[in-house]
């Protein structure tokens, strides 16, 4: 009852229009429920969590991937395959110097934001792609990663690149040694 | 010589939805002058698009009606979004790439999901995108 090992698992393919109108119509009626953004902000991190809890299954069975050893290796299987795989864009990775667990994606270009040319007025501090920060960090809980997420940049704000920073929060050697003893 | 030229952006209600002067250099000073008379010859020529429109099948009007010196050319979009430009000399070629210009510009702001159909474009980036498409095609 094993798959099969030369199945290639079936890639569904929907209108890209659709699916940036879907997102941003999303995020245009949260704006119209809550009045702040930290709340809108929340509730995309919250509804990316749900995704990521779940997507995480899909995507390790599609992606085959072999286990992981360090975190730079995670971040660099989020940018390269996982991004790739679902939003077709592949983010470039870079590590802060002064920290083994803090690592930076830097999205050149965003199909979420395709239509969305500057953030409406009223809304300067809402992170508009604030859901893929919710899939990230519910991807690795579901791994027993537990990470912090967040837009470091955000080219809606005006800054030059959009920039999502992660910070992972407990180390893999102490969960090593504990099933070593 | 090139002439001025009023370009608003009439909504599905035939509410204002944006509106733009290109003027030659030396006639920058009479803008404010004009304003209002180049807003009721705009308004006027709206009765004329309706009416026009059944009668092209694309969605260049070309030029609906004339007052005095004035000419007004329309583009009207299927779902009743006008682009009007009075303009005082013939330029159909430069208005008509204007019009295919502003109104990619506008299917894109359109499909911004903050964007509240049909209402007034408060976009800078609008505002600067069309004064540069004005300029290219109308003014030089």
């Amino acid at each position: 009852m094993s798959r099969p090992g030369n199945r290639r698992p079936e890639c569904h393919k929907i209108n890209r229009d659709l699916f940036v109108l879907t997102y941003g119509a999303l995020v245009a009626q949260l704006c119209k429920d809550y009045e702040k953004d930290e709340d809108v902000n929340n509730y995309l991190d919250k509804m990316g969590y749900g995704i990521g809890i779940r997507l995480v299954e899909d995507f390790l069975a599609r992606s085959c991937v072999k286990k992981c050893h360090s975190y730079s290796e995670i971040a660099d299987l989020i940018a390269q395959v996982a991004f790739k795989m679902y939003l077709g864009i592949t983010p470039s990775v870079t590590r802060n110097e002064s920290s083994r667990n803090e690592f930076s994606l830097i999205l050149d270009k965003n199909p979420l934001v395709e239509f969305v040319e500057e953030l409406p007025a009223g809304r300067s501090s809402l992170c508009y792609c604030n859901l893929l920060c919710g899939v990230i960090r519910g991807a690795l809980e579901m791994i027993h990663l537990t990470a912090d997420v967040t837009f470091l940049q955000d080219r809606l704000k005006g800054d030059k690149v959009t920039e999502i920073g992660i910070t992972f929060l407990k180390k893999l050697e102490e969960k090593k040694c504990r099933r070593k003893k | 010589m090139s002439g001025s030229f009023y370009f608003p952006i009439v909504g599905h209600h035939d509410n204002p939805g944006f509106e733009i002067e290109f003027l030659p250099a030396e006639k920058v000073e009479s803008k404010h002058d004009h304003h209002h008379f180049n807003q009721s010859i705009a308004h006027a020529a709206l009765g004329l698009v309706d009416a026009n429109r059944w009668l092209c099948n694309n969605m260049h009007l070309k030029t609906v009606d004339k007052f005095n010196e004035w000419f007004v050319s329309v583009l009207a979009t299927a779902d009743h979004v006008k682009f009007i430009t009075l303009h005082d000399v013939r330029q159909d070629h430069g208005i008509k790439n204007l019009f295919s210009d502003v109104y990619e510009l506008y299917i894109k702001l359109a499909m911004n999901l903050f964007y509240k159909p049909y209402s007034p474009i408060g976009s800078s980036t609008f505002d600067i995108k069309v004064q540069f498409l004005g300029k290219k095609h109308l003014l030089s």
